[in-house]
């Protein structure tokens, strides 16, 4: 902890981007097994239970698995020393607040950040803790094969029309977050040109908005079918 | 027209300050805004009051001292213009103004609106110089260097440490001054020598001097007189990232 606190701010900023880059890549196959739970296929269900069992035992995504803890940890505890440093960087505040333009959403990272780091213990307490046994199931949870059903307990989850809409909420919070940090990632990485850098802002944005939008189906196509 | 000013004194560096109004008649649009400020100061020692003060030179935006935080912007209204450039025609008759310092913990406040801007000098001292002997001088086509980067670097070179880049910064950061001077070495090859330890010498100096870490909020651009461009920090998060695994 100390020898982080020490390390030169733009190597922390390195760490944080590269965390960053790997948790939107973990974003985007999550969301591509999730979109399984929508009956657009017949056999949409085994696709879900296929793709979930495919994530809870195959060895190498169990290896990643500690990788992808270690990203979050570091890209919250960096995110969150990086913050406490920038605000004792002005001691007095301006009566007059900053007016000045820039990216908009990149004011209120640490905030979105923080939206996301609840939602992302109470997504553990409700999925990850079950399956390490952590946590009770919830009722209603059916067993498939001595492997917990996530199928039906997403439907459980869903079927709540308040959990939904927390759940909606914060994918356009993260929406938010994924907005500026797309492109501020590369910045921060250095990898910065004329011609290519307006292409990594159109993706950004692109992504910013298809992947929580793929999430928000989900309890939309609930709360409208059910 | 008549201005209406709200503006921060502060006996010196250690004192609590306070904002303090006043009402300026008789101002023309065509005045800069340092001069609104002396015709102001010229009102208050006639009244046997203590001047605002605040720091100017050049009065034709090179030196970069004219620091006032105007209305929520550095610099004020207006692109690319420092304090100095800046005109009462930009503001409306009977308009309130609100004036502070630079808020930075790395600039502190020693009087009213001037504040310490040292900190910039100590990153330069820091490595912001050639202390290779480059020997006297040569052919001009000796060492040769492409148009465009000597343009870039030329760029790089005109900022002139104002200070409005860390004003505007909600993180009070540093990294466009830093990366500017970085940058005007870099890109040139009398730079490139020295420049593994340059980049690491300024950065390891404006960490340490209290500054904020970059964002990349991109408020520095928008508000820096000369439109050094935010590249800059992208061309330093590069060379530092060389030096560190170089
Ligand atoms: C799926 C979850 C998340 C993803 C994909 C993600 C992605 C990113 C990326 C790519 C950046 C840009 C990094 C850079 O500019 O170098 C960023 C910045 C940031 N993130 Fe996250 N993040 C996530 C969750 C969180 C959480 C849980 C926090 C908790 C506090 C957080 C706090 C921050 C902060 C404060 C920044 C701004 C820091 C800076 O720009 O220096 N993020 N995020
Ligand atoms: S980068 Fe621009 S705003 Fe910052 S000190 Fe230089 S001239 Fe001033
Ligand atoms: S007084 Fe020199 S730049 Fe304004």
């Amino acid at each position: 902890m100390n020898k982080m606190l020490r390390y030169s701010s733009l190597t922390k900023k390195y760490v944080m981007a590269l965390a960053g880059f790997f948790l939107m890549i973990f974003l985007l196959i999550h969301l591509g097994i999730n979109l399984f739970i929508i009956p657009f296929t017949e056999n949409h269900q085994d696709i879900f239970r296929d793709g979930v069992h495919f994530m809870t035992t195959n060895p190498l995504i169990k290896a990643m698995e500690i990788f992808l803890f270690g990203g979050f940890l570091i890209h919250i505890l960096i995110g969150i020393i990086l913050q406490i440093r920038n605000w004792m960087a002005r001691p007095i505040r301006y009566a007059k607040a900053n007016n000045s333009q820039g990216s908009f959403f990149s004011k209120y990272m640490i905030y979105t950040g923080a939206v996301i780091l609840i939602f992302l213990i109470i997504h553990l307490g409700n999925f990850y803790f079950v399956k390490l046994g952590l946590t009770e199931a919830p009722e209603g949870m059916t067993r498939v094969a001595d492997d917990h059903d996530f199928y039906s307990m997403a439907i459980n989850l869903f079927s709540n029309k308040i959990y939904s809409g927390i759940y909606i909420v914060l994918f356009i919070l993260l929406g938010f977050h994924l907005n500026h940090a797309f492109q501020s990632a590369f910045q921060s990485l250095g990898l910065s040109h004329s011609k290519y850098t307006p292409f990594i802002k159109a993706v950004g944005d692109f992504y910013s908005i298809v992947v929580p939008l793929g999430f928000i189906l989900i309890p939309l196509y609930f709360i409208i079918y059910y | 027209m008549n201005i209406k000013l709200k503006i921060w004194r502060q006996k010196n560096a250690k004192a609590k300050g306070k904002f303090v109004n006043y009402s300026l008649d008789n101002v023309s649009p065509e005045m800069s805004f340092l001069e609104m400020l002396d015709a102001l100061n010229n009102k208050l020692i006639i009244e046997g009051d203590e001047p605002v003060a605040f720091e100017h030179d050049c009065r034709e935006g090179i030196c970069g001292c004219c620091s006032l935080y105007i209305n929520g912007t550095p610099h004020g209204p207006g692109e690319k213009t420092t304090t100095c450039e800046l005109h009462m025609r930009s503001f409306k008759d009977g308009q309130t103004i609100v004036v502070e310092p630079w808020r930075s913990k790395a600039f502190p406040v020693m009087k009213d609106l001037i504040v310490d801007r040292n900190a910039f000098d100590k990153i330069i001292a820091a490595g912001g110089f050639i202390s290779i002997d480059a020997g006297s001088s040569q052919d001009s086509n000796a060492v040769l260097v492409r148009k465009e980067k000597a343009d870039e670097a030329f760029i790089s070179a005109s900022c002139i440490g104002c200070g409005a880049c860390v004003a505007a910064c909600k993180n009070a950061s540093a990294m466009l001054f830093v990366s500017a001077k970085v940058s005007q070495f870099a890109l040139l090859p009398q730079g490139k020598v020295e420049a593994v330890e340059r980049v690491q010498a300024m950065v390891a100096k404006m960490d340490e001097l209290g500054f904020g870490n970059c964002t990349n909020t991109y408020a520095c651009e928008a508000v820096c007189p000369k439109g050094i461009s935010v590249t800059n920090i992208a061309r330093m998060n590069r060379e530092f990232l060389y030096a560190k695994i170089s």
